[in-house]
Protein backbone atom coordinates (compact mmCIF):
# COMPACT_ATOMS: atom_id res chain seq x y z
CA UNK A 1 0.00 0.00 0.00
CA UNK A 2 2.85 2.36 0.83
CA UNK A 3 4.93 1.75 -2.08
CA UNK A 4 1.43 2.20 -4.48
CA UNK A 5 0.81 5.15 -2.32
CA UNK A 6 4.33 6.53 -3.77
CA UNK A 7 3.80 5.70 -6.83
CA UNK A 8 0.61 7.33 -7.30
CA UNK A 9 2.56 10.76 -5.57
CA UNK A 10 5.61 9.97 -8.31
CA UNK A 11 2.73 9.95 -11.33
CA UNK A 12 1.36 13.58 -9.91
CA UNK A 13 4.78 15.19 -9.40
CA UNK A 14 5.49 13.31 -12.83
CA UNK A 15 2.70 14.86 -14.37
CA UNK A 16 3.53 18.29 -12.82
CA UNK A 17 7.07 18.58 -14.63
CA UNK A 18 5.73 17.20 -17.84
CA UNK A 19 2.83 20.26 -17.95
CA UNK A 20 4.72 23.02 -16.46
CA UNK A 21 7.98 22.88 -19.22
CA UNK A 22 10.60 21.34 -17.33
CA UNK A 23 10.81 18.63 -18.78
CA UNK A 24 12.07 20.79 -22.06
CA UNK A 25 15.82 21.33 -21.41
CA UNK A 26 15.15 24.15 -24.06
CA UNK A 27 12.19 26.00 -22.02
CA UNK A 28 14.09 25.23 -18.92
CA UNK A 29 17.35 27.21 -20.73
CA UNK A 30 15.39 29.85 -21.93
CA UNK A 31 14.11 30.58 -18.45
CA UNK A 32 17.61 31.89 -17.69
CA UNK A 33 18.44 33.27 -21.03
CA UNK A 34 17.18 36.80 -19.66
CA UNK A 35 19.50 38.50 -22.29
CA UNK A 36 18.49 36.37 -24.77
CA UNK A 37 15.15 34.26 -25.97
CA UNK A 38 13.68 34.78 -22.35
CA UNK A 39 10.56 32.40 -21.20
CA UNK A 40 9.27 33.35 -18.18
CA UNK A 41 6.81 29.80 -17.20
CA UNK A 42 8.84 28.53 -15.00
CA UNK A 43 8.82 31.58 -12.67
CA UNK A 44 5.15 30.52 -12.65
CA UNK A 45 5.98 26.85 -12.13
CA UNK A 46 7.78 27.96 -8.84
CA UNK A 47 5.36 30.08 -8.02
CA UNK A 48 2.37 27.90 -7.78
CA UNK A 49 4.49 24.85 -6.18
CA UNK A 50 5.85 27.41 -3.67
CA UNK A 51 2.18 28.68 -2.39
CA UNK A 52 0.79 24.96 -2.53
CA UNK A 53 3.50 23.31 -0.75
CA UNK A 54 3.96 26.42 2.17
CA UNK A 55 0.34 26.32 2.75
CA UNK A 56 -0.37 22.21 2.06
CA UNK A 57 2.96 21.61 5.03
CA UNK A 58 1.14 23.53 7.19
CA UNK A 59 -2.15 21.66 7.18
CA UNK A 60 -0.31 18.78 7.49
CA UNK A 61 1.81 19.76 10.03
CA UNK A 62 -1.04 19.98 12.30
CA UNK A 63 -1.99 16.14 12.75
CA UNK A 64 0.83 14.21 14.78
CA UNK A 65 1.75 12.36 12.27
CA UNK A 66 2.40 10.95 8.88
CA UNK A 67 0.07 8.24 7.49
CA UNK A 68 2.89 5.60 7.23
CA UNK A 69 5.63 6.64 9.86
CA UNK A 70 6.22 7.26 13.81
CA UNK A 71 7.09 10.82 12.68
CA UNK A 72 7.67 13.43 10.10
CA UNK A 73 11.33 13.59 8.67
CA UNK A 74 12.38 17.07 8.55
CA UNK A 75 15.98 18.39 7.88
CA UNK A 76 16.74 20.52 11.45
CA UNK A 77 20.59 22.50 10.24
CA UNK A 78 20.89 25.50 10.01
CA UNK A 79 24.64 25.93 9.88
CA UNK A 80 26.05 27.75 6.51
CA UNK A 81 29.12 25.61 5.22
CA UNK A 82 31.41 26.12 2.18
CA UNK A 83 29.65 22.00 1.24
CA UNK A 84 26.29 23.34 0.52
CA UNK A 85 27.18 26.64 -0.93
CA UNK A 86 29.52 25.52 -3.40
CA UNK A 87 27.62 22.22 -4.16
CA UNK A 88 24.41 24.79 -5.56
CA UNK A 89 27.23 26.67 -6.98
CA UNK A 90 28.65 23.52 -8.84
CA UNK A 91 24.65 22.34 -9.43
CA UNK A 92 24.33 25.31 -11.15
CA UNK A 93 26.75 25.07 -13.66
CA UNK A 94 25.56 21.94 -14.96
CA UNK A 95 22.21 22.83 -14.87
CA UNK A 96 23.06 25.78 -17.24
CA UNK A 97 25.13 23.29 -19.39
CA UNK A 98 22.83 20.77 -19.76
CA UNK A 99 19.56 22.58 -19.18
CA UNK A 100 18.32 19.67 -17.04
CA UNK A 101 17.45 19.23 -13.47
CA UNK A 102 17.17 16.07 -11.01
CA UNK A 103 13.61 16.24 -11.02
CA UNK A 104 13.36 17.67 -14.78
CA UNK A 105 15.39 14.49 -16.05
CA UNK A 106 13.46 11.83 -13.87
CA UNK A 107 10.20 11.98 -16.14
CA UNK A 108 12.33 12.88 -19.43
CA UNK A 109 13.53 9.52 -19.40
CA UNK A 110 9.67 8.31 -19.70
CA UNK A 111 9.68 10.35 -23.15
CA UNK A 112 12.51 7.99 -24.20
CA UNK A 113 14.77 10.44 -25.38
CA UNK A 114 18.52 9.24 -25.58
CA UNK A 115 19.35 12.41 -24.43
CA UNK A 116 17.34 12.00 -21.06
CA UNK A 117 19.51 8.59 -20.28
CA UNK A 118 22.73 9.84 -21.33
CA UNK A 119 21.99 12.87 -18.62
CA UNK A 120 20.89 10.83 -16.00
CA UNK A 121 23.41 7.89 -16.31
CA UNK A 122 26.08 10.66 -15.70
CA UNK A 123 24.34 12.43 -13.29
CA UNK A 124 24.22 9.17 -11.38
CA UNK A 125 27.54 8.78 -11.59
CA UNK A 126 28.28 12.18 -10.67
CA UNK A 127 26.33 11.12 -7.39
CA UNK A 128 27.85 8.12 -6.71
CA UNK A 129 31.20 9.49 -7.09
CA UNK A 130 30.70 12.61 -4.39
CA UNK A 131 28.93 10.15 -2.19
CA UNK A 132 32.20 7.69 -2.18
CA UNK A 133 34.43 10.28 -1.86
CA UNK A 134 32.76 11.92 1.08
CA UNK A 135 32.06 8.87 3.09
CA UNK A 136 36.23 7.63 2.77
CA UNK B 1 11.89 30.39 -28.94
CA UNK B 2 9.93 28.24 -26.39
CA UNK B 3 6.21 29.60 -25.97
CA UNK B 4 5.49 31.38 -22.58
CA UNK B 5 2.80 29.30 -21.09
CA UNK B 6 1.50 30.80 -17.66
CA UNK B 7 -1.54 28.45 -17.21
CA UNK B 8 -0.08 25.33 -18.13
CA UNK B 9 2.83 26.03 -16.01
CA UNK B 10 0.96 27.00 -13.21
CA UNK B 11 -1.06 24.06 -13.31
CA UNK B 12 2.23 21.88 -13.36
CA UNK B 13 3.75 24.26 -10.76
CA UNK B 14 0.36 22.82 -8.72
CA UNK B 15 0.84 19.22 -9.03
CA UNK B 16 4.38 19.32 -7.84
CA UNK B 17 3.20 21.00 -4.87
CA UNK B 18 0.67 18.54 -4.68
CA UNK B 19 2.87 15.72 -4.52
CA UNK B 20 5.18 17.58 -2.27
CA UNK B 21 2.40 18.17 0.45
CA UNK B 22 0.96 14.43 0.07
CA UNK B 23 4.69 12.91 0.32
CA UNK B 24 4.92 14.33 3.75
CA UNK B 25 0.85 13.30 4.39
CA UNK B 26 1.75 9.35 3.70
CA UNK B 27 5.53 9.25 4.35
CA UNK B 28 6.59 12.05 6.27
CA UNK B 29 9.26 12.63 3.80
CA UNK B 30 10.35 15.85 1.69
CA UNK B 31 10.10 15.22 -2.29
CA UNK B 32 13.61 15.87 -2.77
CA UNK B 33 14.39 13.91 -6.00
CA UNK B 34 18.76 13.85 -5.73
CA UNK B 35 17.86 12.59 -2.23
CA UNK B 36 15.53 9.95 -3.67
CA UNK B 37 18.23 9.06 -5.97
CA UNK B 38 20.88 9.07 -4.22
CA UNK B 39 19.49 6.24 -1.41
CA UNK B 40 18.73 4.05 -4.42
CA UNK B 41 22.67 3.81 -5.28
CA UNK B 42 25.27 1.94 -2.84
CA UNK B 43 24.98 2.01 -0.01
CA UNK B 44 21.49 1.39 -0.63
CA UNK B 45 18.84 3.43 1.63
CA UNK B 46 16.97 0.74 4.20
CA UNK B 47 13.49 2.42 2.96
CA UNK B 48 14.33 1.70 -0.94
CA UNK B 49 10.58 0.96 -1.66
CA UNK B 50 8.87 4.40 -1.67
CA UNK B 51 12.15 6.08 -3.32
CA UNK B 52 11.69 3.80 -6.28
CA UNK B 53 8.13 3.67 -6.49
CA UNK B 54 8.13 7.65 -5.99
CA UNK B 55 10.64 7.51 -9.36
CA UNK B 56 9.15 5.21 -10.98
CA UNK B 57 5.70 7.01 -10.54
CA UNK B 58 7.58 10.06 -11.82
CA UNK B 59 8.71 8.53 -14.91
CA UNK B 60 5.54 7.07 -16.03
CA UNK B 61 3.87 10.32 -16.03
CA UNK B 62 4.64 11.27 -19.43
CA UNK B 63 4.09 7.99 -20.97
CA UNK B 64 0.36 7.81 -19.05
CA UNK B 65 -0.44 11.15 -20.02
CA UNK B 66 0.45 10.41 -24.02
CA UNK B 67 -1.39 7.14 -23.69
CA UNK B 68 -4.83 8.91 -21.78
CA UNK B 69 -4.50 12.32 -24.25
CA UNK B 70 -2.17 11.75 -27.22
CA UNK B 71 -0.42 14.76 -25.79
CA UNK B 72 3.11 14.97 -25.60
CA UNK B 73 5.29 17.56 -24.19
CA UNK B 74 7.89 19.62 -26.37
CA UNK B 75 10.97 18.30 -25.86
CA UNK B 76 14.26 20.11 -27.13
CA UNK B 77 17.50 19.31 -25.66
CA UNK B 78 20.11 21.75 -27.29
CA UNK B 79 23.40 20.77 -25.35
CA UNK B 80 25.79 18.34 -27.30
CA UNK B 81 26.12 14.69 -26.15
CA UNK B 82 29.35 15.39 -24.92
CA UNK B 83 28.61 18.29 -22.51
CA UNK B 84 25.11 16.40 -21.82
CA UNK B 85 27.38 14.17 -19.92
CA UNK B 86 29.71 16.55 -18.92
CA UNK B 87 27.12 18.82 -17.43
CA UNK B 88 25.25 15.32 -15.89
CA UNK B 89 28.41 14.23 -13.96
CA UNK B 90 28.75 18.21 -12.52
CA UNK B 91 24.69 18.11 -11.23
CA UNK B 92 25.25 14.84 -9.57
CA UNK B 93 28.13 16.30 -7.87
CA UNK B 94 26.88 19.15 -6.92
CA UNK B 95 23.50 18.25 -5.54
CA UNK B 96 25.03 15.76 -3.48
CA UNK B 97 27.91 18.28 -1.93
CA UNK B 98 24.56 20.63 -1.41
CA UNK B 99 22.20 17.86 -0.12
CA UNK B 100 19.35 18.47 -2.49
CA UNK B 101 18.37 20.31 -5.50
CA UNK B 102 15.22 22.09 -7.24
CA UNK B 103 12.63 20.04 -5.61
CA UNK B 104 14.54 19.41 -2.10
CA UNK B 105 16.09 22.89 -1.59
CA UNK B 106 13.83 25.08 -4.13
CA UNK B 107 10.27 23.99 -3.84
CA UNK B 108 9.97 21.97 -0.40
CA UNK B 109 12.93 23.53 1.85
CA UNK B 110 11.48 26.90 0.88
CA UNK B 111 8.54 26.31 2.06
CA UNK B 112 9.73 25.52 5.13
CA UNK B 113 11.52 28.54 5.07
CA UNK B 114 14.89 26.59 5.45
CA UNK B 115 17.52 29.18 5.83
CA UNK B 116 19.85 26.57 3.82
CA UNK B 117 17.28 25.97 1.35
CA UNK B 118 16.99 29.49 0.76
CA UNK B 119 20.51 30.33 0.28
CA UNK B 120 21.43 27.25 -1.76
CA UNK B 121 18.26 28.02 -4.06
CA UNK B 122 19.65 31.54 -4.48
CA UNK B 123 22.97 30.34 -5.06
CA UNK B 124 21.85 28.35 -7.82
CA UNK B 125 19.40 30.22 -9.71
CA UNK B 126 22.33 32.57 -9.76
CA UNK B 127 24.76 30.15 -11.18
CA UNK B 128 22.71 28.70 -13.29
CA UNK B 129 21.55 32.10 -15.43
CA UNK B 130 25.41 32.96 -15.50
CA UNK B 131 26.14 29.76 -16.79
CA UNK B 132 23.91 29.59 -19.45
CA UNK B 133 24.70 34.07 -20.13
CA UNK B 134 28.09 32.39 -20.42
CA UNK B 135 27.50 29.65 -23.06
CA UNK B 136 24.66 31.44 -25.24
CA UNK B 137 25.73 35.39 -25.19
CA UNK B 138 30.21 34.77 -24.47
CA UNK B 139 31.49 31.84 -26.44
CA UNK B 140 28.07 32.10 -28.91
CA UNK B 141 25.91 29.02 -27.74
CA UNK B 142 26.27 25.22 -28.69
Amino acid sequence: MQILIAAVIGLIFGAGITLGGMINPAKVLNFFDIAGTWDPSLAFVMGSALIVTATGYRLVWKRPAPVFEAKFQVPTRKDIDPALLGGAALFGVGWGIAGFCPGGAIPALGLFEPQAFLFVGSMLAGLYLAKTLRKS
Amino acid sequence: MTEFTPLLSMTGGALIGFAAVLLMAFHGRIAGISGMLQGLLPPFAKDWGWRAAFLGGAIAAPVLIAALTGWRPEFVAPTPNLWLVIGGLIVGVGVQFASGCTSGHGVCGMSRLSIRSILATLTFMFSTGVTVYVVRHILGGF
